[in-house]
């Protein structure tokens, strides 16, 4: 009773009509391969107290902090404002320099065990972490702070997974994932940048069941990461037929055709991008005509590419 | 000798930036600039397939996501020989259009707005009479009194949850921030709404692209999104663009407009010297005369007197620089290895080299942009700029500043945003012509070389190309950011935001806000200016300019 009264309350202060929310809470239970049931639970769990979330940036580009940020299911003022407690998050965060360090701080020593660190960006670990700096702090020396505080750590993105882009070939700053550089557990959100529902999905498993979805052997999440691009492309009856792109000039190319012969990785990418799509469900890169760079699994910069060839 | 105070981390930015400044009576008397990551995205590309090198340096920033996939692949068509078709150049145009709308609106209320705005003390506010003055300064359908209530009881309850999040330690009651409660309640409603119209202009990128951030449809040679030149497709990217377009002319602008009348004392903090454009937005195949945002260099802020660029009397300094060496060098002759040290603003103090153009710090971006389309009499900037000035009764020399920056993104947001309909109307009708290529087939040459000269968000950014043995032999960047927060220069001379920031006021050095407006003014975007080359041999290259 208690949290149903917080859930209207709140939809009442996110100004959101109680449709809306229902219809962002239906898109993350389908996202999480959840029964219909399972909604009401789901929208009382984004109504309870907001769990502390500190965000932290090493070597990365910032395409993962803007990927949540187009999150549509919720938006990000509601993830933000009414969801979790952001703390910590270099890209929106108010303050600067010492005070941004003191939210940092604030929030490690105020809630240990008990919140949940996101990384973004790999972790340069070549002539003791010079390479990437923040406060005067190396990041490794930042990571190994705060990681093994957190209740979970949450990897967003390739570069904080698995190393990414700056340790492809030939790692000139010694980059790894946060898993190998610090060796602790973490929960892995790869892609580049990976799509914001498998993110929100990921904490919404959280706030709903008390504990972090279950992972496969790379630490990615079932229900996003359980099957391959390939066996969920809407292009795979081409595949089948033996009708191929051979040129993006191609009549092949115009009718949709499979892009296996000009370098496509799905079937050795496993991510969910041709159900869920990207940006509220607008296109992914096979729609789009391009290959699939195979951009949520380890080392890709250097497995998978060139990126044009076939696998 | 005053004060030492430094900020570190900068935050609502791209990357990692530290800026120290030395504060003398109440003022910045000096100010230096440092870049704390290196990822060496040069190094890596060593050896690849050419083709791919776009998918890579995408990733240098992911905030101006796009651009620098477009300025890989522009240098790509260039070192193979290629014109791309007619459709391909509108809808990079289109994606590159899309771009500058989402990445403007976000700098400013996201990363800039909070330098300006109490976010606490529009909890103070009258809703009526921030409805009152919303009336007065827009007339869209999204400010009404009741919208002002809804949120600010929201703020309300969220303050009085007493987790403050991304507004903890903000400088909240600072006696800079000079707006009344009630703008201050106007532009934080319209901070959240502009996060969920950020979210919806995201959507233009992916109609084309796939996907944003990181775009997945661009290719040497043009584009691959055959199956989107649809009715259906291309009417949703008109509509994307008319909702976004909706929210500049109603909510971006004015609120710009409104903020700006009360910080008029920031017309005068912030200015630079000279400013450098290699333009963009092509219009034909004819480069540089057909583009949108005209080419051009000015020096000691003479307007009148826009030089032509030439593009060989660009230098790359490291003195000040992690980096072997103390030579500066034209970027395709660069000589660069990283050489990790100490921070030492007195001797090197930046991952960031420094780049001069006839051996002048030059400030590069929309204020840049606006003041040389200005210079070469383009009509509609003409018009806008004017008309700007009047309205806040402040001389043409107020560009040179923190606000006119600031301003100037503003009103490109417009000016590009407009231009925008033309193309999309170009599209339909080749379409309808039933001209739907949108890629050229080559072959990857043995030897080549190739720039991709662009205008993005940021600034001025290059693209350099080498091909060997049908691999990339070296390729280089020269990005917005070094231009504008790099550090000084073999001659000491400093950078343009090391320049911008002297004389800025600093009431309280423990919560210096002021010095956070003039960096934030600049957009930096910091991931991306740092690059180093490790190229074969010294050889002087000749590129072909796209």
């Amino acid at each position: 009773m208690e949290n149903e009264r917080r859930a209207k309350d709140r939809l009442e202060q996110r100004g959101v009509s109680r449709r809306d929310f229902m219809k962002y809470c239906t898109v993350l239970s389908a996202t999480m391969g959840l029964s219909s049931s399972f909604i009401p639970k789901i929208a009382e769990a984004l109504a309870a107290p907001r769990p502390p979330v500190v965000y932290l940036a090493f070597a990365e580009c910032t395409g993962c902090a803007e990927s949540v940020l187009r999150t549509t299911y919720p938006w990000i003022d509601q993830l933000v404002l009414d969801t979790i407690s952001l703390d910590y998050h270099e890209t929106i965060m108010a303050p600067s320099g010492e005070a941004a360090e003191k939210s940092l701080h604030d929030t490690i020593t105020k809630y240990p065990g008990k919140f949940i660190c996101v990384v973004d960006g790999a972790i340069p670990t070549a002539d003791n972490g010079v390479y990437g700096m923040m406060g005067g702090k190396t990041f490794l020396e930042i990571a190994k702070e705060a990681c093994p505080k957190a209740l979970a750590t949450i990897c967003i993105g390739t570069c904080a997974s698995f190393g990414g882009l700056p340790a492809a070939a030939p790692n000139p700053t010694g980059a790894k994932g946060v898993k190998d550089a610090i060796g602790i557990n973490t929960v892995n959100i790869p892609g580049c940048p990976p799509n914001p529902i498998n993110f929100v999905g990921t904490v919404v498993n959280y706030l709903l069941f008390g504990r972090l979805p279950e992972v496969d052997d790379k630490g990615r999440p079932l229900f996003a990461y359980g099957k391959t691009v390939h066996d969920q492309c809407q292009r795979r009856s081409h595949f089948e037929n033996g009708e191929f792109v051979t040129s993006f000039e191609s009549d092949e190319a115009k009718r949709g055709y499979c892009l296996y012969q000009v370098g496509c990785k799905g079937p050795e990418t496993y991510n969910n991008c041709p159900t869920v799509k990207f940006n509220d469900g607008t296109s992914w890169p096979v729609q789009a005509g391009h290959p699939c760079i195979g951009c949520s699994e380890p080392d890709f910069w250097d497995k998978m590419s060139p990126f044009y060839k076939s696998i | 000798m005053g004060q030492r105070v430094v900020i570190d981390p900068i935050t609502r930015i791209e990357g990692h930036l530290r800026i120290e400044v030395e504060v003398t009576n109440g003022k910045v008397s000096n100010a230096w600039s440092s870049s704390t990551l290196f990822r060496g995205i040069e190094i890596l590309l060593q050896g690849r397939d050419p083709r791919d090198a776009y998918l890579f340096t995408q990733r240098a920033c992911g905030v101006c996501t796009y651009v620098h996939g477009l300025a890989s692949v522009r240098a790509g068509d260039a070192a193979m020989g290629i014109t791309i078709p007619d459709n391909a150049r509108i809808i990079r145009n289109l994606l590159l259009g899309a771009q500058f709308l989402h990445d403007h609106l976000v700098h400013f209320y996201h990363l800039h707005a909070l330098d300006w705005v109490d976010v606490v003390s529009a909890l103070k506010a009258d809703p009526q009479k921030a409805a009152d003055l919303a009336t007065k300064v827009t007339t869209a359908g999204w400010s009404g009194v009741n919208d002002f209530k809804a949120t600010q009881a929201r703020l309300k309850k969220f303050v009085d949850s007493g987790q403050l999040g991304i507004f903890a330690n903000g400088y909240w009651g600072h006696p800079a921030y000079k707006l009344p409660a009630e703008v201050n309640l106007l532009a934080i409603h319209h901070y959240l709404l502009a996060l969920r119209q950020q979210a919806r202009t995201a959507r233009l990128h992916a109609v084309f692209g796939a996907k944003n951030p990181h775009i997945q449809s661009l290719v040497v040679g043009g584009v691959t999104c055959a199956t989107d030149l649809t009715a259906e497709r291309i009417a949703e990217f008109k509509f994307l663009w008319q909702e976004t377009m909706d929210f500049v002319n109603n909510v971006y602008i004015p609120d710009v407009l409104a903020v700006a009348g009360f910080y008029k004392d920031w017309a005068k903090i912030g200015g630079t010297q000279n400013f450098l454009v290699y333009g963009d937005f092509p219009q034909s195949a004819k480069e540089p005369d057909s583009f949108l945002l005209p080419r051009g260099a000015i020096f000691k802020r003479s307007v009148g007197q826009v030089q032509p660029v030439d593009i060989n009397a660009i230098e790359e300094h490291v003195k000040h620089s992690w980096y072997e060496g103390d030579q500066a060098l034209p970027p395709a002759r660069g000589e660069t290895k990283p050489k990790p040290g100490k921070l030492d603003v007195n001797d090197r103090y930046s991952w960031m080299k420094a780049p001069r153009y006839k051996g002048e710090p030059m400030e590069v971006g929309p204020l840049a942009r606006v003041l040389v389309a200005y210079g070469k009499g383009h009509a509609p900037t003409k018009k806008l700029v004017d008309g700007v000035l009047k309205k806040l009764n402040i001389p043409v020399d107020a560009l040179f500043s923190t606000l006119g920056r600031t301003a100037a993104r503003a009103l490109e947001t417009k000016i590009i945003g407009e231009a925008m309909e033309g193309w999309i109307n170009q599209l339909v009708e080749n379409v309808k012509q039933g001209d739907t290529k949108i890629y050229k087939d080559f072959e990857i040459p043995n030897e080549g070389m190739g720039a991709g000269l662009n205008d993005v968000p940021r600034g001025a950014l290059g693209h350099w190309l080498q091909i060997k043995d049908q691999k990339i032999g070296n390729f280089q960047l020269v990005v917005p950011s070094t231009w504008n927060l790099g550090p000084r220069c073999a001659q000491n001379k400093p950078s343009p935001v090391e320049e911008a920031l002297i004389n800025t006021p600093v009431a309280d050095p423990k919560r210096p806000v002021e010095v956070l407006r003039t960096v934030h003014s600049f957009d930096p975007c910091i991931a991306c200016g740092v690059h180093v080359i490790d190229p074969q041999t010294n050889e002087v290259y000749r590129f072909r300019v796209a």
